[in-house]
């Protein structure tokens, strides 16, 4: 079956990353055609502006999830370090400008600790990364739901600026959220615990017979992940102009996030993807969400769609990988000593 | 097969030839016995602070109210056991109970009829999870997000998010009713005779052939497949059982929280957390099904007392947290421990028992092949 594919089919061989863009520039025709036929242009800078920014937050949540997926975990508490981190901004920052360096910093530092306690907690106490976050996330969504009953405190207008200004169609927050993918990119690409990172993921045991200390890139990825949860938390502040307790639960980031990143090739259990894979992926909601707004769909088909896209593009993509890649060395479990005694008896 | 086993006394470890308390003193030790003395604490604690609860009246009605989350429990137990994940759990019981409210209305002879029907629509959930999840080779978590999405969205759009339809009286006496004038308990409500057939079922279940398949399944589904399993058939299996759980809650939630958007919304995540609290393994091949349940009811009971202590309902969340993930970490070093074959002892007993097995025995040509 495999050989078929291998050689009937150029499909079979083309990158991930590839089919994301292809599945992309699909969305990309089929919308433009959708959104001719209600007379209106998918071209207008406007509508470009529009696209560009409902990347941005979804964008930099998703940068973090694909680098936490890659070493093989998981992130469930970026909606609520978003959360918090808006509340903290806009509470520190209190309509003064002269702190909102202060406010900035103290946000993206109590996110860079909640993912410093999410990575011990994955890489010291061996606790799945599911649950390790999803029980972080639910302690800081306890906190927040006893300490915040509504939005809380406000952004500086220098700050909202942030969110609120573009070169040309781009926005600025859009260009913020890509220097953060270019940073991401070098860091998997150009450093030692980038690479360590796909060791790591693609199989934990053999990374650390090989003489990698496996806790680093875990606790790293996990650091890095809240850290740009947080930005996201200060994009929403800064559009908001408040910042809010139920901001990030309320967009499903992590779900959404995590579906992101696997639409955008990255396999789910890790070890294998890119930062531009999950740009792609992120780009393809960033498509859908504008178009069905555009066609004025009932706000809840929009989900029905989301779901349905996300399951087929994976379905796709999971086709190619498996008939690609049949598993050499059997399922990652190092063998036992009594197996390889019988088999040498 | 377990008889033949047993019989050859040589082929069970030393550890595991003891009488009947050494082997419960140790099962309790394991995370899914330690889940029963924590609920045994944990109601003991509640009785400690309000007595009237230990009262068998008010005991069995807690009961009746943990049953929608315990049998969600055992429902994603199969699935977690076969190492996958339910999270379309919640949305399921959510159109369940929309589908209620919507279809039977006042008329008492919907009731059967549409009772079918969601049964029907449960099992056709987990299956089209199940075969994108097995045939399809999408990860489980992304398929059962994309249905918790699409059926979510449905279900927002049928109803527009608000309350509405309000089936008739004898349907939803099946979550809220019971049998009256029982002797010392006064009402055995109905959701605690269904959790019980539950899980009776899902025990007898673990214990035939399925059951043990499925497990195995979950531990190595290239192992389960070489020994001629059919993996996808078995873990689809898994995943109607579980929406199928969903469905049962969903019914008796109708009885309880009315016909709301709301009602079920977040119950995946309990469901897996109660999971997980039993002691079974993410990632599939550990744990039991009666835990499962046991940390559901540890988990509502840890709530009921969180209740009592007067402590805000808001950090609830936050006790739920730290819970999952301490009782995570410890099950994580248990579990390694008993895998590893804790003792001196026991080490020596498996060296002895691989070193007689190693060599052919009698009939046969060499030792492992010998077939």
């Amino acid at each position: 079956m495999s050989s078929t594919w291998k050689a009937g089919n150029s499909f079979g061989r083309l990158p991930s990353t590839h089919i994301v863009y292809l599945v992309a520039l699909l969305t990309l025709v089929v919308g433009a055609v959708l959104v001719a036929t209600t007379g209106r242009n998918f071209f207008s800078p406007g509508n470009i502006s529009s696209i560009l920014t409902g990347t941005s937050v979804l964008g930099f949540i998703a940068i973090g999830q694909t680098l936490v997926i890659l070493v093989g975990s998981l992130d469930l508490s970026v909606p609520y370090v978003t959360s918090l981190a808006s509340l903290i901004a806009a509470g520190v920052m209190a309509n003064s400008s002269s702190n909102i360096l202060p406010g900035v910093l103290l946000a993206l530092g109590v996110s860079a600790v909640i993912g410093l306690a999410n990575g011990l907690i994955v890489a010291g106490l061996k606790v799945h990364g599911f649950i390790a976050t999803l029980g972080m996330g639910l302690i800081i969504s306890g906190y927040l739901a006893t300490n915040f009953k509504g939005s809380f405190g406000q952004t500086p207008f220098a700050f909202r600026l942030v969110g609120a200004t573009g070169l040309g169609p781009v926005p600025v927050s859009t260009l913020i959220m890509l220097a953060c993918a270019v940073l991401a990119m070098v860091l998997l690409h150009r450093t030692r615990v980038g690479h360590h990172i796909y060791a790591v993921g693609g199989d934990l045991n053999v990374a650390r017979m090989s003489g990698i200390r496996v806790q680093t890139p875990i606790i790293t990825a996990h650091i890095i992940c809240s850290v740009l949860a947080g930005m996201a938390g200060l994009l929403l502040a800064s559009r908001l102009g408040v910042g809010s307790p139920t901001v990030g639960s309320q967009g499903g980031y992590d779900l959404l996030s995590i579906a992101a990143v696997v639409l955008g090739g990255t396999l789910l259990a890790g070890g294998k993807g890119s930062i531009t894979g999950t740009l792609g992926g992120v780009l393809i909601f960033a498509m859908l969400d504008n178009i069905m707004s555009v066609m004025q769909l009932n706000p809840f088909v929009k989900d029905v769609v989301r779901g349905i896209v996300i399951v087929v593009a994976v379905a796709v993509y999971a086709r190619r990988t498996i008939l690609k890649r049949p598993p050499r060395f059997g399922h990652g479990q190092p063998e036992e000593p009594a197996t390889k005694q019988e088999v040498a008896a | 097969m377990s008889r033949t086993l047993h019989a050859d006394s040589g082929a069970v470890l030393q550890q595991n030839r003891a009488g009947a308390g050494e082997r419960f003193r140790r099962t309790l030790l394991t995370p899914g016995g330690a889940v029963f003395i924590l609920l045994v604490v944990l109601l003991a604690a509640i009785i400690a602070v309000n007595p009237s609860f230990g009262e068998p009246e008010s005991f069995i009605r807690f009961i009746g109210r943990t049953a929608p989350i315990a049998i969600a429990a055992i429902g994603q137990y199969f699935v977690i056991v076969a190492g996958e994940f339910d999270l379309s759990m919640g949305s399921v019981v959510t159109m369940q109970v929309i589908v209620a409210g919507n279809l039977i209305g006042d008329d008492d002879a919907k009731v059967i009829p549409v009772l079918l029907l969601m049964i029907a629509l449960g099992a056709l959930i987990g299956l089209v999870n199940g075969l994108a999840t097995t045939l399809l080779k999408v990860p489980s978590f992304i398929v059962t997000l994309g249905m918790m999405l699409a059926l979510f969205g449905l279900v927002m759009y049928w109803t527009g998010g608000a309350a509405q339809g309000n089936p008739a009286d004898s349907f939803r006496q099946i979550g809220r009713g019971g049998i009256q004038d029982v002797p010392v308990l006064g009402i055995i409500p109905y959701p605690v005779i269904i959790l019980a057939a539950a899980a009776a079922l899902g025990f007898w279940l673990m214990r035939r052939p399925y059951g043990r398949t499925l497990i195995a399944v979950g531990d190595n589904a290239t192992a389960a497949a070489l020994t001629g399993t059919r993996v996808w058939w078995v873990r689809t299996r898994a995943f109607m059982l579980s929406s199928l759980a969903a469905t049962v809650s969903g019914i008796l939630l109708v009885g309880y929280a009315g016909v709301h958007p709301s009602v079920g919304r977040g119950y995946e995540f309990t469901a897996i957390t109660a999971v997980v609290l039993g002691g079974v393994v993410l990632g599939g091949g550990r744990g039991w099904l009666l835990s499962a349940a046991a940390g559901a009811f540890a988990l509502e009971s840890l709530f009921t007392l969180l209740n009592f202590l007067g402590v805000q309902s808001t950090w609830r969340d936050t006790v739920q947290g730290v819970i999952i993930i301490v009782a995570v970490a410890a099950a994580a070093r248990s579990w390694q421990r008993r895998r590893r074959g804790s003792t001196a002892p026991a080490r020596a007993e498996q060296h002895r028992i691989t070193a007689t097995s190693a060599k052919p025995a009698e009939g046969t040509e060499q030792g492992g092949n010998g077939y």
